[in-house]
């Protein structure tokens, strides 16, 4: 192979990748460039401030917060449980656990409904004691778990596969215990998977609809969160639905580049 | 992994099949090959009733195709109105039809039929709902369509009309009101969740009691003074190439046959 013949092959490679990149950052950020074109700011700002707009984004911004705490908190038993042990039946676990992401979310939404509903599989059992969830806000949280939790699990999980085990050999040779072993050592390095998994598992709950429309109805405070606000607004006016998308849009753009900074930060 | 990822995407290639097929919303009425095709864009709620009142058609004018495009009455305006290929438009309100006609893309529109609310409980009856007036009752679990949804807004008005009548009482509309967990962005959603049980009553159109939802409801009759009544109005699209034949299904739905299909299906004949 010449000098010459490689150096142009690594200059069409770099033609290459810049044209398949750059159509694919236009196909994404085209659209989303024309909401931002057909909202005037001051239009955003007025829309920020109506009371029930506000309500509908703080709703959003308190159940997305629980639901990836919650995430975060079953989700990583989980990830370790299929990256480090060999159970039978792994496989499936594996499968299962990325199943929700497959599911069209109405779906998982009355697959909810007849498990937690009150004459549901589970919920038949709850309200008895007076438990109801559905049209409750635990069942948005719910909701939200159920449909973005997958994306957590699976990055972390993917973070802790990828994992060199020495550096736990490692810290057991130097009989450090398994839970300070992975809260000073395993966490540290697996930290960046974490960090883009719960990105990942907020922003899809952030933007979750069709399950929980389905499982927590919609009723303003209580279950209407932005993207049911937004969905309401598009059936008679299409500016203001744009507008609220807008806002959605720019809330999780300032938290995810906050992570993605924080994560630089902690590299 | 590798073996997991071949399942995944067997099922991936799955859930998408079934999902283009339930997708498809057109049927076509024809078996045999024939000289005119005409295309007739019409409300959701007209599917399974159209759907008949095309065979039926076919059957006395085989010469004729019908393709049926079921979807809802403010998306079908949107596809003629950016030049979707239709000749008869059947609308669910009149707030659509007036859009087309105002845009010079139908002809003349007439009222062809009416649908009109009911309350429809879940068989076990687990909010104990005996009449009407139980919907007021404290506690009671009520599901309806959002204002915007025009189902949820006649509902509303049904209420409000209740309300003037002494038999419900001034404060009747109000309390059925403070009694709704969930506003829901169409009619189907209320049947959903009515039939699964969840909600102890819902605002639904009478032809929403599908033979399907019969057996797993039960229905309440909102009496006519306080019912809203929805007019559907049906029009031959100005573009259409086929504008005879278009006019002679309108025609038909118009005529005895056809009204006697869509009185089958629980909507209110205008021509009686």
């Amino acid at each position: 192979m010449g000098k010459k013949w490689s150096y142009r092959s690594a200059w069409s490679a770099r033609v290459l990748v810049g044209v398949l990149a750059g159509t694919f950052f236009l196909f994404l950020g085209i659209p989303l460039a024309a909401l931002l074109i057909r909202e005037p700011p001051a239009m955003l700002w007025i829309s920020i401030q109506q009371p029930e707009v506000f309500q509908a984004l703080q709703l959003s911004i308190v159940t997305t917060f629980f639901s990836t705490l919650l995430t975060v908190l079953f989700g990583l038993p989980v990830a370790y449980v299929l990256a480090r042990t060999r159970l039978p039946g792994r496989r499936v676990l594996e499968i299962l656990v990325t199943m929700p992401t497959v599911l069209p979310p109405v779906v998982a939404g009355v697959a909810l409904l007849i498990t937690f509903g009150r004459f549901g599989l589970v919920g038949r059992y709850l309200s008895p004691l007076g438990i109801t969830l559905p049209f409750t806000t635990a069942a948005v949280v719910m909701a939200q778990i159920f449909v973005a939790s997958p994306f957590f699990v699976n990055t972390a999980r993917a973070g802790l596969e990828q994992l060199d085990q020495r550096y736990e050999a490692a810290a057991y040779t130097l009989r450090a215990s398994p839970l300070y072993t992975f809260r000073r050592v395993v966490l540290p390095l697996i930290r960046p998977a974490l960090l883009s998994g719960a990105g990942l598992a907020w922003a899809r709950a952030l933007g979750e609809l069709g399950a929980t429309i389905t499982f927590a109805g919609n009723f303003p405070g209580i279950t209407e969160t932005m993207p049911i606000a937004v969905y309401t607004a598009a059936e008679s006016d299409l500016e203001s639905a744009v507008a609220l998308s807008v806002v959605l849009m720019a809330v999780s753009f300032g938290v995810l580049l906050a992570l993605r900074v924080g994560r630089i930060r902690a590299e | 992994m590798k073996r997991s990822l071949h399942l995944f995407l067997l099922l991936v290639a799955l859930c998408s099949t079934v999902a283009a097929c339930g997708n498809s919303s057109s049927s076509s009425a024809a078996s045999t090959p024939s000289s005119i095709k005409i295309n007739i864009f019409a409300a959701a709620s007209l599917t399974e009733s159209f759907t008949q009142i095309a065979a039926a058609y076919h059957q006395l004018h085989p010469d004729v195709t019908i393709t049926n495009n079921f979807n809802g009455s403010q998306l079908l305006e949107q596809q003629i109105a950016n030049g979707a290929p239709a000749d008869v438009f059947a609308s669910a309100d009149m707030a659509n039809m007036m859009k087309a006609s105002n845009a010079g893309l139908v002809g003349d529109a007439k009222v062809f039929v009416k649908n009109r609310l009911v309350v429809i409980i879940p068989v076990g009856n687990p909010g104990q709902i005996m009449s009407l007036k139980d919907l007021a009752r404290k506690g009671v679990k009520i599901d309806l369509e959002a204002d915007t949804v025009p189902a949820g807004h006649y509902s509303r008005q049904a209420l409000m009309n209740m309300s003037q009548s002494p038999d419900f009482g001034a404060n009747y509309g109000n309390s059925v009101l403070a009694n709704v967990v969930s506003q829901e962005e169409n009619v189907k959603a209320v049947v959903q969740k009515v039939q699964l049980g969840e909600v102890d009553a819902g605002f639904v159109y009478r032809t929403d009691v599908t033979a399907a939802v019969a057996s797993k409801v039960t229905v309440l009759d909102i009496p006519d003074p306080f019912n809203v009544i929805a007019q559907y109005p049906i029009a031959v699209v100005k573009s259409s190439a086929n504008a005879a034949a278009a006019q002679s299904f309108v025609d038909y739905v118009l005529s005895m046959a056809g009204e006697g299909i869509l009185a089958k299906y629980h909507f209110i004949a205008v021509n009686p």
